[in-house]
């Protein structure tokens, strides 16, 4: 131990600006939302609608991310919570008329209310014990959504179709277009919320339980309350994709739903980076975009060449596009100087 | 009664009754009784396996004892889960150090500070005015905590890389931010050398006089016991062995028997 200094009773009351680790700079954030912005300005229909599935999927990265990345609990029943997100704004818009926009609150409390209540439970369990859980509870929800005693309201194996909405107040839009803005600003808002939240009070339990349990329970964490919280909070914001990807795609089926969605949320958080919340994009574009590449090297093939891909993308960057990026900052501070 | 207690004539800030804990057949601690009083550094002894651990566990409600009490003044903390226990005043630190590792030191003493201030998920992510009101003010006293304790330079460092006696001084930062009423400290010298050993000492002393705070100091160095505490407890087998002031306990026939071995054995 060094000497230690007097009291300092003056303390800066706003600190400099520390090393956000899972975040991203004001600049660089506003490049990417230019970016988001402008780019469907100038593509075809098709291509906004894979970028709306991009946000989509984006969120639903963003919301594991909250839950492995902040509170280190591990979940691969992501796709139970969206399917419940999905299918809250069909049933409303279908059944009920509903404002496909005022949906989505709903499907977000509904599933919030789901993902804090399956926590319960779930707070017996740690790492790989609670993954396997939770991926009980995936591989039930399509088989649950077909059940006859809820037909009337889901459709059954049919699904639900759902009516895509025209853009608002006469704007000259298409409807992708207008969808693509709608979600682009749900989710910059979600973002923004998601990042306040980890830099928060909250956050900081969610870390501190993720890092050493006992320890946060001895400085006063709840440490129940927080993992469940953080299992709602995951729940809500995937059910706002859920209800989101429900909207874009016009349809829902049981079928739409399964394990494979769940791992791939997964696979995208890996890719992205776990704990670095702009990273959910990369992640998201990883797992729309890849497919689709290994379905251009080999149509046979496709599912072995994906393999090979993300073997590569895990075997060259483990962190990540986390990773990258820290190579990429520490490479343009070389250049500066 | 303690005879300090009817020389002073005040009832003591905690008081432990009669505690004994066992696990499956064994007896870790038999009917453990002591009391400290407001601005005491108590020093609790023993050798290896003697129940030091377990009576500080049992402090901070990670181990329930089978019976007895612990009065927090004159409450009993036993009907108090963990997580509750920090604000009422117990702070603590950890025998090997339990930082969250992957977090700043600012954030790391920023959780400490988790059981005086109140939040909710809503409000957090929206950023609310009163949140970040209470942000700034957690952020200020942070900072006069880090200075207090010479971490300033290191505050935006993750602690994982940091140097052991450093991350000692991290916990303390961590547990001073609850403004804790008496501060546990579970062997804070170990893995320190003998100089860092005296700086520790002195820091622990400051502590009390200045932020007015009650030490329990569970501790294998005797010489730091010796030096800094008020009043010693000494434990072996899971029993009290002595207590009084570091020289009676230090003169305590059964001590030096514990210690060293009796002549005859």
């Amino acid at each position: 131990m060094s000497a230690v200094e007097d009291v300092v009773t003056e303390a800066p009351a706003v600190e400099a600006v520390p090393k956000r680790a899972m975040t991203l700079g004001f600049g660089t954030s506003l490049v990417m939302l230019a970016l988001l912005l402008l780019v469907p300005l100038f593509v075809k229909n098709f291509i906004i609608f894979q970028l709306t599935m991009l946000l989509i999927y984006g969120l639903a990265v963003l919301a594991l991310n909250i839950l492995t990345g902040g509170s280190g609990q591990f979940s691969l029943g992501q796709s139970a919570f969206y399917a419940v997100g999905a299918y809250t704004s069909a049933i409303l818009m279908e059944h009920a008329d509903m404002n496909y926009a005022l949906t989505l609150p709903i499907a977000g409390i509904i599933c919030f209310a789901f993902g804090f209540l399956f926590g319960q439970p779930a707070l017996r369990l740690s790492g790989v014990y609670l993954a396997l859980a939770t991926f009980a509870l995936a591989t039930a929800m399509p088989q649950l959504l077909k059940l006859g005693f809820f037909e009337h309201w889901t459709g059954g194996v049919q699904g639900l179709v759902v009516t895509k909405p025209d853009a608002p107040f006469g704007l000259p839009m298409s409807q992708d277009m207008w969808l693509y803005y709608f979600t682009l600003a749900i989710t910059v808002g979600i973002y923004v919320a998601s990042v306040n939240l980890l830099r928060s009070r909250s956050g900081r339990a969610f870390m501190a339980i993720r890092d050493n349990e006992i320890a946060a329970s001895a400085m006063g964490v709840d440490v129940a309350l927080y993992k469940t919280l953080a299992f709602g909070v995951s729940a809500g914001i995937t059910g706002v994709a859920g209800g989101l990807g429900a909207i874009a795609v016009q349809f829902v089926a049981p079928d739409g739903y399964t394990i494979t969605l769940a791992i791939s949320l997964f696979l995208g958080m890996v890719v992205g980076g776990v704990g670095w919340l702009p990273g959910s994009i990369v992640g998201s574009a990883f797992i729309i975009f890849v497919p689709n590449i290994a379905e251009g090297i080999s149509k046979g093939l496709s599912g072995a060449v994906f393999g090979v891909l993300l073997f590569l993308v895990i075997f060259l960057v483990p962190h990540g596009a986390r990773q990258v990026a820290m190579v990429a900052q520490q490479l343009i501070g070389k250049l500066k100087k | 009664m303690t005879q300090a207690q009817l020389a002073q004539g005040k009832s003591p800030l905690l008081a432990v009754r009669d505690v004994s804990v066992v696990f499956g057949g064994i007896i870790a601690l038999n009917g453990v009784s002591f009391d400290m009083q407001k601005g005491q550094i108590l020093g609790l002894i023993g050798p290896n396996g003697a129940g030091k651990t377990t009576l500080f566990n049992c402090l901070s409600r990670l181990y329930q004892p089978s019976s007895g009490d612990i009065l927090m003044e004159g409450a009993s903390i036993l009907t108090r889960p963990p997580h509750r226990i920090a604000e009422i005043g117990i702070g603590r630190t950890f025998q090997n150090v339990a930082l969250f590792p992957n977090l700043s030191v600012m954030d790391n003493v920023r959780v400490g500070t988790h059981a005086r201030t109140s939040s909710d998920i809503i409000s957090d992510s929206l950023k609310l005015a009163w949140v970040r009101r209470g942000e700034a003010d957690v952020n200020k006293k942070v900072h006069e905590i880090l200075a207090y304790l010479d971490l300033e330079d290191v505050a935006h460092t993750i602690v994982s890389g940091l140097p052991f006696g450093t991350q000692k001084r991290v916990e303390l930062a961590r547990a001073l931010a609850a403004d804790p009423k008496i501060l546990l400290l579970d062997e804070p010298a170990g893995g320190l050398n003998h100089e860092e050993v005296y700086v520790l000492g002195d820091l622990i002393r400051r502590i009390r006089d200045e932020r007015h705070m009650t030490v329990l100091l569970v501790e294998h160095h005797m010489g730091l016991v010796m030096s800094i505490a008020d009043h010693v407890v000494a434990l072996n087998f899971g029993r009290k062995l002595a207590e009084g002031t570091p020289a009676q306990v230090q003169a305590d026939p059964d001590v030096i028997k514990a210690y060293l071995g009796s002549k005859d054995q």
